[in-house]
């Protein structure tokens, strides 16, 4: 028995645990601002269909391009349709397709990332590589190359999308990986003979997924403006789909004859959908890093 | 006005707010450092020491509050000046030094630029910069200096870069001089280099010294009074002579029986301990804060703030001041290692085994050609300076890294594979390891049952009842208690870390742990517990060790047999005790007459010239030649040297006749 069996033992200074990222969160108000907006467009997506007061593709050729009144909000466009109820249901498709082909980006990033960090050597490399040379081309010409050898469709977009982010979330993670390759637990499970599947995702993940987290919200972010752009050029989202990109598209040549509400309001869609993710993409950030 | 003080702390009260709470870090702690003083504040992690001295220079963190209390540095209240006074003040009269050099240089600057800031700063002539930069350099005893300001901070050895941040601090010839654990991460010939420079300085510059250390050994070196913090008190004060021989408070006495010397051995008697922990700050409100940890404590203790004692220089918050001998009187109460005398059979032999990195061109020969035998139940101790191959050698065991193949390990005469995948589970499991930090070994995303428990389930072949009595076991053979199981790391102190991760260790019935430095990031406290647990664990396991550490006094407390290595070559092999009292190798001479000693005053030391070359190319002759102060002459450069037998189980590798070897 050394000195140290005495009952001194149970009064630890057992340390109370940190708070949770989310109470850390709340107290930010940036990422108050950033949730509201980004959860009022998902709002939106979910439930706008059936709370709009007219049917967002429905024509009224005796109404075209009549300026904001209290009949409509927002005007409408050229063909006559109600702007307020085509920007409120046009989050759908560009929240379906975003957060999809995020997700899918940052599972195979992941996986991706933690093979690399995790075996380094020559398969490091060579993925290293490889990655770089993607990265170093531009993710709109690269979509637009496959969307054009594949065909222009929401479901070809969502995995372009998917995976030209797959090689910026691998290095990501690699980064982190490799800082923990290093740490001595890794060694402790190779002492017990773990396989690398379980050393990769069980003792690793855990300890990398604050970096993946901020990746994937940041990520989120380019993806809803890659989409908007594609749907924009037209190899995004097609018609007759009330998206924003796809409305902008279609009415910005009337900017000219002085009918603003037709471009603004969808382009006011965008921004702030954009600027709602980044702020919580950045609180995020900001609180892990508390 | 005449100030005799460079800095006066009168009643300082620091708290912090945390979550909203003020937490007081600092309790009333008054100290004076008069002109050309060096004085030491001790004291274990979490006491206040670097409060103190961030308090001094008015560079609290935003959450920190002086509560009450004055500090004067030469007569000006810190508190009470403007920016721009305070600017100037810490411009020119105080300077700081801190730990981790290699952080407190910018990487990417440098040094001679980083130097010539520090002038700028001073306001003088662009001319003059470069001609101060190299003076100051010279002041620090740097022989080069135009080559060490040409290069950016990575590229010198930690005493160089500590030589480096003192020259920044010495530049504009401060009144005082503020040094927060300045040779803790350096090796101990190193720190001995850094404390001699500073002692040296001290003499030339007459400058006032605020000593931070957890080191009681260095303090008791390099100070001529010293303070003793606990809990953010100031327990006692006195000048270091007497508070050393004497101390009148228990933590202070305590402190001093929990060092492991070079005198002890684990077969003498079991380290003594504190028992409990270091309360949180703000919880003691009344009586002593001592008091719950104090083996004197009586009711008064805990009812009444003691006051403090003057008697002479030293001062002491004791009610039963006078009753301190009884500590030393009393025994630890404890079995001493009860170890059979004889040998037994081996359990690992190494023959040959090296390890070379790089590719072609570059080679770096880490661990070259060691032959050694670990028996059962032994302890051999490794020793050398950071960079010697320790824990390569360690990794090579372990089969973490593959080591070069003319390398033959044997366990229990079975050679080993090279690579743990090569080796069967009943060889894996007969081995494993107690790493340095405890932060990087632990998976901090797991809890303590999990990590035990995985490594039952993985090595031991147990029912889910067998696999849960287990973890209830280990978990009480290294003093945790079930509560401890559902913990993450970060909620356990660093002491509690380092018994789960001796639990898990032992989880596997090892017969071989190997300790890499297991309490190097542990104060002196806690470091006695683990000591005594690793004791206690091999006489009841019956596991050998090989104990890696360059703390010397802990090597030879736990060691039966120790093995001195230098840049990856065995210069030495024998018992603990041969080993210290000599003779020995010129290099074990060397590192022993390094270690900062409470007792004795520094008289005679030898002191090791130059770096640690690096073990790229062949190298002739001895391999220590270029750094030994009793080289012979040409013989050591070009001849290997002799394997020279002094005893039955003792080896030393050189050239110089056995009887002029030195002893201890």
């Amino acid at each position: 028995m050394t000195a140290t069996a005495a009952p001194e033992q149970d009064r630890t200074t057992q340390k109370s645990a940190p708070r949770s990222l989310a109470s850390r969160l709340v107290r930010r108000p940036s990422f108050v601002i950033g949730a509201a907006i980004t959860l009022f467009w998902i709002g939106c997506a979910i439930f706008g269909a059936a709370l709009v007061p007219y049917d967002p593709f429905e024509t009224d050729v005796m109404n075209t391009l009549m300026p904001p009144s209290a009949a409509h909000w927002f005007g409408t466009d050229d063909l006559g349709r109600d702007i307020f109820s085509r920007v409120i249901v046009g989050a759908r498709d560009i929240l379906t397709v975003a957060p999809l082909a995020t997700l899918l980006s940052t599972a195979l990033g992941t996986a991706l990332g933690l093979a690399m960090g995790y075996f380094g050597g020559v398969f490091d490399e060579v993925m290293s590589r490889l990655v770089d040379a993607i990265l170093a081309l531009p993710t709109v010409v690269v979509a637009l190359l496959a969307l054009t050898a594949l065909g222009a469709s929401t479901t070809t977009v969502l995995f372009v999308i998917g995976f030209t982010y797959v090689p910026i979330i691998g290095r990501t993670v690699r980064a982190a990986v490799l800082s923990e390759r290093g740490l001595d637990y890794v060694s402790a499970a190779e002492l017990r003979r773990e396989n690398p599947l379980y050393t990769m995702f069980v003792e690793i993940l855990p300890n990398v997924m604050p970096a993946i987290l901020v990746e994937a919200t940041v990520r989120l972010g380019y993806a809803i403006f890659t989409v908007a752009t594609l749907s924009f050029i037209g190899f995004g989202i097609q018609p007759p789909s009330p998206d924003w990109g796809l409305s902008i598209a279609s009415s910005y040549g009337l900017i000219g004859g002085g009918y603003w509400w037709t471009v603004l309001f969808d382009g006011l869609a965008i921004a702030t959908l954009v600027i709602g993710v980044n702020l919580v993409a950045d609180s995020v950030q900001g609180a892990l890093n508390d | 006005m005449t100030e005799t003080s460079s800095l006066r702390i009168e009643g300082l009260s620091v708290g912090y707010s945390v979550k909203g709470q003020m937490q007081r870090i600092l309790d009333n702690v008054s100290i004076e450092i008069g002109r050309g003083e060096a004085y030491g504040l001790v004291g274990e992690s979490g006491c206040g020491k670097s409060t103190t001295a961030f308090a001094a220079l008015r560079y609290l963190p935003r959450n920190g509050q002086v509560e009450s209390g004055r500090i004067l540095i030469d007569g000006h209240d810190v508190y009470a000046l403007d920016t721009a006074q305070l600017q100037d003040l810490r411009r020119r009269s105080v300077a700081m030094v801190y730990q981790d050099p290699g952080r407190a240089l910018n990487p990417s600057i440098r040094t001679g630029r980083q130097l010539a800031e520090v002038f700028e700063l001073l306001g003088e002539q662009r001319a003059d910069w470069q001609r101060r930069s190299v003076e100051m350099l010279e002041r620090v005893r740097i022989r080069d200096p135009l080559s060490v300001m040409a290069r950016f901070p990575h590229q010198l050895s930690g005493g160089m870069q500590q030589r480096v941040c003192i020259a920044m601090a010495l530049a504009s010839n401060p009144s005082l001089l503020i040094l927060d654990e300045p040779t803790t991460g350096l090796d101990a010939t190193v720190e001995a280099e850094v404390l001699d420079l500073i002692r040296q300085l001290r003499h030339d510059l007459k400058t006032s010294i605020l000593f931070i250390s957890h080191n009681l050994a260095v303090v008791a070196q390099m100070c001529d009074r010293v303070g003793v913090l606990y809990a953010g008190q100031l327990v006692e004060e006195g000048s270091t002579a007497e508070l050393f021989r004497a101390p009148r408070h228990p933590y202070t006495a305590e402190l001093l029986r929990c060092l492991p010397d070079r005198n002890r051995s684990k077969a003498d008697a079991p380290l003594s301990t504190i028992p409990g922990f270091l309360p949180l700050p703000g919880s003691i409100t009344q009586g002593c804060i001592f008091a719950e940890r104090c083996r004197l404590a009586d009711p008064l203790c805990r009812a009444v703030i003691p006051e403090a004692k003057w008697s002479g220089d030293g001062m002491s918050r004791c009610h039963h001041e006078d009753r301190i001998g009884e500590l030393r009187a009393t025994g630890t109460g404890l079995p001493s290692a009860s170890r059979e005398p004889g040998l037994g059979e081996p359990v690992l032999e190494l023959h040959q085994v090296s390890k070379t990195f790089g590719q072609s061109a570059h080679h770096i020969r880490a661990v070259s050609e060691v032959d050694l035998t670990l028996r059962e139940g032994e302890t051999l101790g490794l020793v050398g300076e950071s960079g010697s191959g320790k824990t390569t050698l360690a990794h090579a065991i372990l089969g973490l890294t593959r080591p070069d193949p003319e390398s033959t390990i044997l366990l229990d005469g079975k050679t080993l594979g090279a690579r743990l995948a090569d080796r069967s589970l009943d060889q894996v499991k007969a081995m494993q390891i107690v790493f340095q930090n405890p932060d990087s070994a632990l998976n901090r995303s797991h809890t303590v049952r999990r990590m035990i428990g995985r490594t039952i389930s993985r090595l031991l072949n147990l029912s889910p009842e067998e696999r849960t009595r287990r973890i209830e076991d280990l978990t009480r053979a290294v003093r945790l208690t079930p509560r401890h199981l559902s913990a993450r790391p970060r909620q356990l102190s660093g002491g509690l870390k380092q018994r789960v991760a001796i639990a898990r260790a032992f989880a596997g019935e090892p017969r071989v742990v190997i300790c890499d430095e297991p309490t190097s990031a542990l104060d002196v406290s806690v470091q006695a517990a683990i000591l005594n647990l690793l004791v206690e664990l091999q006489s009841s396991e019956r596991v050998s060790y090989i104990f890696i550490s360059h703390d010397l006094g802990v090597v030879r407390y736990i060691s039966d047999r120790i093995a001195v290595l230098y840049l990856g070559r065995l210069l030495e092999v024998g018992p603990a005790k041969a080993v210290f009292e000599g003779p020995h190798h010129p290099y074990t001479e060397a590192l022993l007459s390094s270690v900062p000693s409470i007792e004795d005053r520094p008289a005679h030391r030898v002191r090791l010239s130059g770096e640690i070359p690096s073990a790229t190319g062949p190298m002739t002759g001895c391999i220590f030649h270029s750094r030994c102060p009793r080289k012979i002459g040409a013989i050591c450069e070009t001849q290997e040297p002799p394997r020279l037998q002094l005893g039955p189980d003792h080896v030393i590798d050189c050239h110089l006749p056995q009887d002029r070897l030195g002893r201890n």
